[in-house]
């Protein structure tokens, strides 16, 4: 059994050391807001913070994330109100929505190693996939969020 | 069954079918067959059928239903605004669900087609919706005035409380709701003058993205049922390669493996406990195939054939006016040129699949979808049943670009799964490197283009030859007099004043799968079209957007986007040293789009798309920042494209796989886009698509200005461009 700590809950899983931990957080662990797009960390689709540190799940084996904390997009808040969702809803980012989870995973762990991020320091920290192609939205969404400004009413 | 053909088949549906249909919707009451339509009814949740699009609640909570699939174009916004607009409710309370894909079909489709392609679900469906919520309105306050005994035409509504000024009764929805529902709905209904719209027009937020932020948005890859399978699967490497036999003794006994199975004749599959461990299984199951002669073809020996195409004396007239040839004979000055463009994958975000469950004679079918009931009658002829025992469940689409609307090879093979496990539900999940090799392609195309000008450097004639795959008979659509429309569009109804015209077109099929594309044909012509028309306005010694101007004179609209587009990009003004600009037009799905793109150019071929100018006239304008999102996203979608996109063919298969072989864009390559809305009103287009249509050879254009270097096959890092 791996023991896991996921959105700061304990789990435990009887899994192959080697699965990929995005796969144990969706079929194991029913947690659905992690995407697979790629299976080769390129689109970004599955990240995840790993200590605080954003990881490509699809490609890191689950017996690496053991005894430390997993934080997935379900666990980010509460309420959906981290300043990310918040900007991300005021600037309407999403089309399809699918890679948006692991966009606002990246974004908000950029943002808590930098809070008032430049956009060299966008450039290279949002190097996810969007399909829809809803990085002009992204950017202005992550200023924003930095500046603390909150959705008014979603 | 032959209704359900006759709506879905995408390439047939006409405007006048959906004009009919929607004049049968509009007054139509569906009363119940006991068959709830949507979650609102089916979850017992009190709420009240007022017509075929509203259901009320007690508390005033308003439910509208919407029909299409939601992948990322916003109508599942936009398409209940329209009924919200002429319902007279408070937008803040209202809930849009989806129409039932059974319940649609066994009330003999009251809610019409629920196909999503063609950026076709506002301008097809947008009578019947406003119709629809009018109903509901006029239903609503005949219930309230005669309870009141006060004549119903007395009534005013607004934001869901209707009011009768001079006996001073109120009321809201929620309460005569019941009573509405009981009524005859109204035949005759006037809808609003757009100029009083107070929902519809103005920029309201998306109703699916509060879920898309925190994960709680389900998608058909999410679906998860107890005592569910998963299932991963490989198809035949070379297209329509037949399979032969397969050995999967390697992973006998592994841990969570159920069963290896042939699935049809082109694929195979392991089924286990968990998808990981049968996507791993599956590496170690080899496969003999037969390839017949298709093994050996290639990209080469396809643009060759495309090539000879160009060249064939025969062709299918897509068009004629005046007789170009002898025009193009006495011109002053002809041009002549070649341009190309690649096959492309579509590559929504989430990968191909679907979940079926075959019990107890009914199929159910979880899957991301741009075509619900298409599915619905592929999965009764696969297996033989009738429609009516086919249930499928759509969810949002994680992108569908056209992948998920004609073709079903995500849907059937795990159909075919379930009848193999019967009782026991499946969910099978592509690989990204199976999607980029198994699509159905943008095609790839030849053009040759001919143009003459005059003395003063007027177009005098023109030609185009388009030799290309069709779409049109890959789905078996026929073609008219043996032109695929899907090919020549943007090319057969040229809104420029050309006196003498010829469009033709040489069918080259090849066993490379094509389909629709974002734009389809719209992602191709106009990078030849506009391109050619700058190498006319150069050789003419004319400035390309007054070149452009003056042919167009007389077509206000393609005129009007044109001049909103150079206007926002400041044409004709003095650019910061080294920058330059291109333009182009187009007129795709009932809209108009036109785009001005300014770049700079480095010594090694660098450059930087210093700003994007887009600009377009879809007539009515129901979701302008939605739309604007459609215009950026377009932009992106059609740099991929330019820059990069390409599916090569090599021994008969696609050599790119995955992302890092076949390359999107990413953030910090996104220019900044300016986006400009004219709508001109009297009509109505799409917006999903359209603002794929200038980018190329808005690019292109400005690199030609930028380097004297006439771009002419794509994508661009094949002719020493990249992002600097």
């Amino acid at each position: 059994m791996l023991k896991l700590t996921i959105n700061g809950k304990p789990r435990e899983v009887d899994v192959e050391p080697e699965m990929p931990l995005l796969w144990v957080l969706r079929d194991v662990l029913d947690l659905k807001g992690t995407k697979f797009g790629c299976g080769i960390a390129q689109c970004g689709a599955c990240t995840v913070h790993l200590e605080g540190e954003p990881v490509r799940s699809c490609m890191y084996p689950v017996s690496a994330a053991a005894g430390r904390r997993v934080t997935t997009i379900e666990g980010l808040s509460a309420n959906s109100d981290h300043p990310v969702q918040a900007a991300w809803v005021e600037h309407q980012v999403p089309q399809c929505g699918y890679c948006q989870s692991g966009q606002i995973m990246a974004a908000a762990a950029l943002l808590a190693k930098k809070p008032n991020p430049s956009d060299a320091d966008i450039d290279a920290a949002m190097t996810n996939i969007c399909r829809c192609g809803t990085y002009a939205r992204i950017r202005p969404a992550i200023h924003a969020a930095a500046r603390g400004v909150k959705s008014a009413k979603a | 069954m032959t209704n359900i053909l006759k709506i879905e088949n995408p390439f047939k549906q006409s405007r006048r079918d959906f004009m009919v249909r929607a004049a049968a919707v509009g007054g139509g009451l569906a009363v119940g067959f006991g068959l709830p339509a949507t979650a609102a009814q089916g979850s017992g949740e009190p709420a009240a059928e007022v017509g075929l699009w509203v259901l009320i609640q007690p508390d005033d909570g308003v439910v509208i239903r919407y029909a299409r699939s939601e992948m990322g174009q916003g109508s599942m916004t936009s398409a209940p605004m329209l009924v919200a607009e002429e319902l007279g409710c408070d937008w803040n309370k209202v809930r849009v669900e989806n129409v039932d894909t059974n319940a649609n079909l066994r009330r003999k489709l009251p809610w019409g087609p629920m196909g999503t392609y063609g950026s076709m679900t506002i301008r097809s469906s947008q009578e019947y919706l406003r119709r629809g919520g009018a109903v509901a309105r006029e239903m609503l306050v005949a219930a309230a005035a005669q309870q009141w005994g006060v004549p119903a035409a007395e009534c005013k509504v607004d934001k869901g409380v209707i009011a009768h000024a001079t006996s001073k009764r109120r009321t809201t929805f929620g309460k005569v709701a019941e009573a509405a529902s009981k009524l005859q709905p109204p035949t005759d209904v006037a809808l609003k003058d757009p100029k009083d719209w107070t929902i519809a027009g103005k920029p309201i937020k998306r109703v699916d993205i509060p879920a898309s932020v925190n994960g709680t948005q389900r998608y058909g890859i999410d679906t998860q049922l107890p005592g569910m399978l998963y299932a991963a699967m490989m198809a035949a490497p070379v297209f329509g390669a037949k399979l032969k036999s397969f050995d999967a003794s390697r992973i006998q006994g592994r841990r969570g493996i159920v069963r290896t199975m042939a699935v049809g004749d082109g694929a195979v599959a392991v089924v286990a406990d968990n998808w990981w461990r049968a996507k791993e299984a599956l590496k170690d199951v080899t496969a003999q195939w037969d390839e017949g002669r298709n093994g050996a073809v290639s990209s080469t020996s396809i643009t060759e054939s495309l090539r000879a195409g160009l060249a064939q004396a025969e062709a299918a007239v897509a068009h004629r006016t005046g007789d170009a040839d002898k025009a193009l004979a006495s011109a002053a000055k002809v041009l002549e040129a070649d341009y190309f463009t690649p096959y492309l994958a579509h590559s929504p975000l989430e990968p191909m699949g679907a979940t079926a469950q075959l019990k107890d004679g009914r199929l159910d079918i979880w899957l991301s979808t741009q075509n619900s009931d298409w599915i619905l009658t592929n999965c009764a002829k696969t297996l033989g049943m009738a429609p009516e025992n086919i249930y499928v469940h759509r969810t949002q689409n994680g992108g569908g670009f056209g992948r998920r609307g004609a073709p079903v090879d995500y849907a059937i093979p795990a159909v075919l799964i379930a009848k193999a496990m019967e009782g026991t539900p499946v969910k099978l999940l592509w690989t990204r490197e199976e999607d980029t090799t198994h699509d159905y392609y943008r095609p790839t195309a030849m053009y040759r283009v001919r143009g003459g000008l005059d003395a003063s450097g007027n177009l005098v004639g023109l030609t185009a030859r388009i030799a290309s795959p069709s779409i049109a008979a890959q789905f078996r659509f026929p073609l008219k007099d043996g032109v695929d429309s899907l090919a020549v569009e943007g090319f057969h109804e040229l809104p420029y004043e050309i006196p003498n015209l010829r469009i033709d077109f040489v069918q080259r099929d090849t066993h490379v799968p094509v389909g629709f594309w974002r734009a389809v044909g719209w992602s191709q012509t106009p990078f030849a079209r506009e391109s050619f028309i700058d190498e006319l306005a150069h050789a003419a010694g004319k400035d390309p957007f007054e070149f452009r101007r003056a042919m167009l004179a007389h077509e206000k609209r393609p005129l009007g986007v044109l001049e909103a587009a150079a206007k926002a990009a400041g044409w004709g003004e003095p650019l910061p040293q080294g920058v330059f600009r291109g333009i182009a037009v187009t007129e795709p799905y009932g809209s108009f789009a036109a785009a001005v793109i300014e770049v700079s150019v480095d010594k090694n071929g660098g450059i930087r798309i210093r700003r994007v100018v887009q600009a377009i006239d879809p007539g009515y304008a129901v979701n302008p920042d939605n739309i604007r999102a459609q215009m950026e996203g377009c932009t992106a979608f059609a740099l991929t494209m330019t820059m990069w996109g390409e599916i090569t063919i090599k021994e008969g298969r696609a050599e790119q796989m995955n992302f890092d072989t076949y390359r999107m864009m990413r953030l910090s390559e996104m220019p900044k886009v300016e986006t400009v809305l004219v709508p001109s009103g009297g009509f109505w287009g799409g917006v999903g698509e359209p603002s794929v249509a200038p980018v190329a050879p808005a690019l292109c254009n400005a690199i030609f200005a930028a380097t004297g270097k006439r771009i002419r096959s794509l994508p661009l890092k094949n002719e020493g461009i990249s992002m600097a």
